[in-house]
């Protein structure tokens, strides 16, 4: 209790470690001083590549992996050095939904629900209504009787969903959850989570290795890479201005901003003798990021603009947008003072002769 | 033929079906509780205690190693200490029942290893106990696996009852052996060797039909 009063957070993680005894003496290093606070309902995104840890992270959250340093905390407990029924009570206290949806196969989509609510011990007669609200949450109320085998992927992640609020936790994790989903069904499902979100007021920690997922839901986002945070921050934020090459190498999957490649081949990082073009990077922010700035700026200065690559993307109710050009060298010191002026962000990627 | 031999016949089928499934009880109670500790029980697993394992694994493998016929007369002060005799149908069912508890624990531990671990996982993460986890997901999700399991022991079993003729018990594989074999009466073992086929494949056919109706792993197999 200690702690919860000290950090406020949902989740805390302290100079979390994890490694395994390799075979033959020595360990390996899954993951290494992690920290990071998950405030009460945020959705926060930890990204990251397949391998780099984050599944185990997020496993350290309701102890089914144990940190072999630093403490995990929920609710200001501490989670690996819980055991049995403490154990059991932050369990039910945190839902989980997963990638390929672990729903019980023998079960109806009802008994999958009611199944945290048996574990729990309530009275069958305590059950029912509770099952029959979380399914009609998740709009299934038609399928209760159906087995999981006679529903479509984003109907068992939805059945999933159900049976992680059955407990009525305070924190939900999602493990790539929707990962074996189509585009189509994997907005839907994220919708959910939003809703969920915002209606319980329930904190939401995600693990993903997919940028637009946490584009679409996440407040908040963390980058893991070789078992540590390399960035963290609001997504408005780390959306806007990556410092990190593999937070930056993430965001071209999915702004679709990366320079051409004959470009980049040709781009040198000094300016070369004679005529030369400059590239810069542009990020739009805020409201601007939709005004014809370019196109005043052309009409203003007499500047001819060359647009290599670019796209407006919205994080919330908040767009912005990522422009890559290039402009005559000799104009291109007013070019970025003009745009500067106007509130937005340039940076200098290189020069193309 | 004549109604003597049909009578005898009858009884014959009637003391098979009596040994077979006394000794599938017996050992379905007996090795279900072994065959999930089995799995469960391994390093990292759900009741970790990988010492143990091994030893009843050793144990369960012996007792699998020993021929029927001679874990038959191996066992007789046993049998005799639980049955009261050593000798005749009832006695049988001792060793029957000794040689199918192994047998159904390496089954339904097979069949328990089947289950996805995702499962587990899940069950563990609603704060469920490892009893929760066997009763709730382990049994009921390897329920196909040990239905079909159950089917083959019980074939088994049906095979190893002829051999009790040993020991005095009788039934099907012991008249075979009298009548047919022993005083030259072909046509008496013929019968039950077709008496044999024919329940074999009812139990097959039975044990087959069920396990397709507890597996919910198809949609096809509710006509949705």
């Amino acid at each position: 209790m200690q702690n919860e009063t000290a950090t406020g957070a949902a989740i805390t993680f302290d100079k979390v470690g994890k490694s395994f005894p390799k075979k033959g003496g020595g360990s390996v290093t899954v993951l290494e001083d992690i920290s990071l606070s998950v405030e009460p309902g945020t959705i926060t995104g930890i990204i990251g590549r397949s391998g780099a840890g984050k599944s185990t992270l997020l496993r350290m959250v309701n102890g089914l992996e144990q940190p072999t340093a630093g403490q995990v905390l929920v609710g200001g407990r501490d989670v690996g050095a819980a055991k049995g029924g403490d154990l059991r009570a932050i369990r039910r206290e945190v839902g989980m939904i997963f990638q390929h949806f672990n729903l019980l196969s023998s079960r109806t989509v009802y008994d999958n629900v009611a199944l945290p609510l048996e574990v729990a011990g309530l009275p069958a007669r305590d059950i029912k209504p509770r099952v029959g609200d979380l399914i009609a949450r998740v709009g299934l109320q038609d399928l209760a009787n159906r087995y999981p085998a006679e529903l479509s992927g984003g109907q068992k992640q939805r059945v999933g969903i159900a049976r992680a609020l059955a407990s009525q936790p305070k924190v939900l994790l999602t493990d790539e959850a929707t990962s074996a989903l189509d585009p189509e069904t994997t907005q839907t499902v994220l919708e959910l989570l939003g809703d969920i979100n915002r209606d319980l007021g329930l904190t939401i920690l995600l693990i993903t290795h997919e940028m637009a997922v946490v584009r679409d839901i996440a407040s908040h986002v963390a980058v893991i890479d070789g078992g540590k945070i390399v960035e963290d921050g609001t997504t408005y934020d780390i959306f806007t201005a990556p410092r990190h090459a593999t937070t930056q190498s993430f965001l071209s999957s999915v702004t679709g901003v990366t320079l051409p490649r004959f470009i980049a081949r040709q781009m040198t990082p000094d300016r070369p003798e004679g005529p030369a073009r400059e590239v810069i990077r542009i990020t739009f922010l805020g409201d601007n990021a939709t005004d014809p700035l370019l196109a005043q700026m052309g009409t203003d200065l007499g500047v001819q603009v060359n647009i290599l690559a670019g796209a407006v993307e919205e994080i919330g109710p908040r767009p912005f947008g990522n422009l890559l050009i290039s402009v005559d060298v000799d104009r291109a010191l007013q070019a970025r003072s003009y745009l500067e002026h106007h509130d937005q962000r340039t940076e200098v990627l290189g020069y193309v002769g | 033929m004549s109604a003597n031999l049909i009578n005898l016949l009858m009884e014959a089928t009637w003391q098979t079906l009596y040994m077979v499934a006394l000794s599938t009880l017996v050992g379905a109670l007996g090795g279900l509780p072994i065959g999930v500790f089995l799995a469960c029980s391994q390093r990292g697993e759900l009741l970790s205690a990988p010492i143990i394992n091994k030893v009843l694994g050793i144990v369960v493998n012996a007792t699998r190693s020993v021929p029927f016929i001679i874990l038959v007369v191996a066992i007789i002060p046993f049998t005799r200490l639980v049955a009261g005799t050593s000798i005749g149908t009832t006695a049988a069912i001792v060793p029957l029942s000794i040689a199918a508890i192994p047998f159904i624990a390496r089954l339904v531990e097979n069949a328990i290893r089947e289950v996805d671990s995702g499962l587990i996982e899940a069950a563990r993460s609603m704060g469920a106990t490892p009893f929760q986890i066997i009763r709730k997901v382990l049994i009921p999700e390897a329920l196909p696996g040990i239905t079909l399991g159950l089917t083959l022991a019980v074939v088994s079993l049906i095979g190893y009852s002829a051999m009790v003729g040993a020991v005095g018990g009788e039934g099907l594989g012991d008249l075979g052996i009298r009548y047919g074999y022993q005083r030259f009466m072909p046509d008496v073992m013929a019968i039950v060797v077709i008496i044999l086929i024919v329940l074999v494949q009812l139990v097959q056919t039975i044990g087959e039909w069920i396990a397709r109706r507890v597996d919910k792993r198809a949609p096809s197999n509710r006509g949705a």
